[in-house]
């Protein structure tokens, strides 16, 4: 079966083109993706996530303020049962350009599991979904 | 002549309305105190009576009905997340012409199942997950439903994949079980339509037997949905109109009763400001909500509760105990009608309250959020703020003297972040057409638009203003 991804542009975020071609890229690899377009809150991710089982919620920032927009938001799906679900992010995460090792260091403090810089292609996110979701590791499930 | 009877069984009258198909006109209306506690015919025979007298004796085509009586239509609804299957199941069930008496989200707990039980619903829907998302909650929920001893019928319309395993759990209970297509089948998609068949369907096969009324149904063709349901498919005929016809567009209507306050709008809600960004799941064209708590007579109290009885008084002009006491004279009597100077005001008062907290409920919230990039405005439900037409139904209002008073007042009291609407025509349903014309609708639609537009459209209109 189709594994269910949620995606979406975090915060009060408007940049809707790459969400697009992400949202395409997706489902051309084979995906069931929920997509929730832009200005999405922590909350409606985590809402979707549950009602659909998702295996992973994607989150794209464009606008630099990633950072603050993502801060508790591993520790929300705790709280909301999804123990382990793959949380990705990737975009212009952060404000102006700052070396990407520590910016990727502070995101995965924060409970990411994986974090894309400027640039990064979808077909970059679809082979790590493909790494990540392979065998027994099916996330939002009940785990 | 195709006379045609139509009867609606409330909670306090037994309302008839005799209508020829042919000329098209209404011939006349009566009605009598129902009787669910006895025999309801009782009341019926009486009303007919009275209706006999002023028309004379009519060999009806056909008779339809619609209730009210005995409770209403008691829904429980269980969905996942609250703001999400909760939401959707809530929607469909108020759509379908039902009270739902309580909501409950994610696991249900023992203490949840031993309310349910108590509370005795008429229909309890099972929902949860979107088409191939979650479905262990509401399997579980189906479990610890299928051992709570009771047995109303409960309809699963959840994760489509979890149909069967439901069904199965609750095979062997006291449960009738039907299965229906996801009321979210996938995320922020509303799909009420078929579950409200489906509980219009069991209100008509099951719930009126259960409810004492067999003994009408013989001699009708039929009591063929909630009252609630018959004023929603009225209004939205009268909204949108006819392919030969054109209706009133966008309006809100207001029953308001002595126990709940229901309301309804046929409007697209859309933001009146494209800079408003619309969020959480997309609500029907044509939406009901029942406010349980807010009534002019058993629920007084709710309405002081809602709004504070400092402000009912200084609109009452009276002292804020006075508030008080009448409220509470008017809960141990329901059957008061205010007789002094004063009870007329708190009972103004009281109307006023109770339009006040049921529109602002009822309508969405535009709320201004801080982001990074500076203030951003957000939508969530409705926005009611153009309509200009609002149709009033219910005792209380429809003897008022100043109606058009009382709505304004509820409208200014409102807070700028409600989408309320700002300024409207209020008309008033004094003959309970609204009911009569929804379930003449679905014998000739064109003659109940007909019928209608006589009383609220433009024409008709100034004559029903007071
Ligand atoms: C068009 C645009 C806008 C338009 C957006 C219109 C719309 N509705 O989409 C408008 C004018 C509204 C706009 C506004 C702003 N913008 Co602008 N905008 C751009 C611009 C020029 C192009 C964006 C775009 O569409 N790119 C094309 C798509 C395909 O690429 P993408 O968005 O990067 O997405 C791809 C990848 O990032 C990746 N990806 C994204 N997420 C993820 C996640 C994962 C897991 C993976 C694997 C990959 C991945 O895949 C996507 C598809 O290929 C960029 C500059 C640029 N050249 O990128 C600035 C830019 C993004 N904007 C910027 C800024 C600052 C703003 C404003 C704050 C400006 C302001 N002060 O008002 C506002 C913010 C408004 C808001 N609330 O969001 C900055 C962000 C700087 C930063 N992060 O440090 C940029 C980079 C310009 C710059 N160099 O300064 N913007």
């Amino acid at each position: 079966m189709a594994r269910t991804l949620v995606l979406g542009v975090i915060g009060a975020d408007v940049h809707a083109v790459g969400n697009q071609i992400l949202n395409y890229a997706f489902q051309d690899a084979g995906f069931h993706v929920v997509n929730l377009g832009v200005m999405v809150s922590q909350e409606e991710f985590i809402e979707a996530a549950v009602e659909s089982a998702a295996d992973a919620i994607i989150v794209s920032s464009l606008y630099g303020h990633g950072e603050l927009d993502c801060q508790g938001f591993r520790e929300k799906c705790d709280e909301a049962g999804l123990k382990g679900i793959l949380l990705y992010v990737g975009g212009n995460i952060v404000v102006g350009k700052q070396p990407f090792e520590e910016v990727e260091q502070r995101f995965l403090k924060m409970g990411f599991d994986r974090v894309f810089g400027p640039g990064t292609p979808p077909e970059a996110g679809i082979r790590a979904l493909n790494e990540d979701l392979s065998g027994d590791r099916r996330c939002g499930r009940s785990c | 002549m195709r006379p045609v009877l139509l009867i609606d069984f409330g909670s306090t009258y037994t309302k008839l309305t005799a209508v020829d198909l042919e000329t098209p006109s209404i011939l006349g209306s009566a009605q009598a105190f129902t009787t669910a506690d006895s025999d309801i015919s009782i009341g019926l025979n009486k009303a007919m009576s009275i209706l006999e007298h002023s028309c004379g004796a009519i060999d009806y085509q056909a008779k339809l009905a619609c209730s009210s009586a005995a409770g209403g239509l008691k829904m429980v609804v269980c969905g996942l997340v609250p703001a999400l299957t909760g939401k959707a199941a809530q929607l469909a069930a108020f759509g379908a012409g039902a009270k739902v008496i309580r909501t409950f989200a994610y696991r249900l707990t023992s203490e949840d199942i031993d309310e349910i039980r108590q509370a005795e619903p008429d229909i309890l829907l099972l929902t949860g997950g979107t088409d191939g998302g979650n479905s262990e909650n509401i399997i579980a929920n189906a479990q610890a439903l299928s051992c709570d001893g009771g047995s109303y019928p409960i309809i699963i319309a959840g994760n489509r994949s979890a149909g069967r395993d439901c069904t199965k759990a609750l095979e062997g209970s006291g449960h009738p079980v039907f299965l229906a297509p996801n009321v979210m089948p996938e995320m922020n998609r509303l799909n009420a339509g078929p579950v409200q068949e489906m509980i219009r369907d069991l209100f008509l096969k099951r719930i009126v037997r259960a409810k004492g009324m067999s003994s009408v149904s013989e001699v009708l063709d039929g009591i063929l949905m909630p009252t609630p349901s018959a004023v929603l498919e009225a209004l939205t005929l009268l909204s949108e109109g006819t392919e030969r016809t054109r209706g009133l567009g966008e309006l809100i209507a207001v029953d308001l009763g002595g126990a709940t306050t229901d309301v309804y709008s046929i409007a697209r809600g859309d933001p009146s400001n494209p800079n408003v960004f619309l969020r959480g799941l997309p609500e029907p064209h044509a939406k009901r909500t029942v406010e349980g708590d807010i009534g002019m007579r058993y629920s007084a109290r709710g309405v002081i509760q809602a709004v504070g009885a400092e402000r009912l008084a200084n609109i009452a002009s009276v002292p804020a105990p006075a508030i008080m006491d009448a409220a509470e004279a008017f809960r141990s009597d329901p059957s008061k009608l205010p007789e002094t100077r004063e009870e007329q005001d708190v009972d103004r008062a009281l109307a006023i309250g109770a339009l006040y907290c049921a529109l602002a409920r009822h309508a969405g919230t535009l709320e201004r959020v801080y982001t990074p990039i500076g203030p951003v405005d957000q939508q969530t439900g409705k926005d009611l703020t153009r309509t200009e037409l609002m149709l009033l139904t219910g005792g209380a209002l429809i003897y008022a003297p100043d109606l058009t008073g009382i709505v304004n007042i509820a409208l200014s009291m409102q807070d700028p972040t409600a989408l309320t609407p700002r300024h409207v025509k209020a008309l008033c349903d004094s003959r309970y057409t609204l009911s009569a014309m929804g379930l003449l609708s679905g014998v000739d639609r064109e003659t109940a638009l007909r019928l209608m537009l006589e009383q609220f459209g433009k024409e008709g209109a100034y004559g029903a203003v007071q």
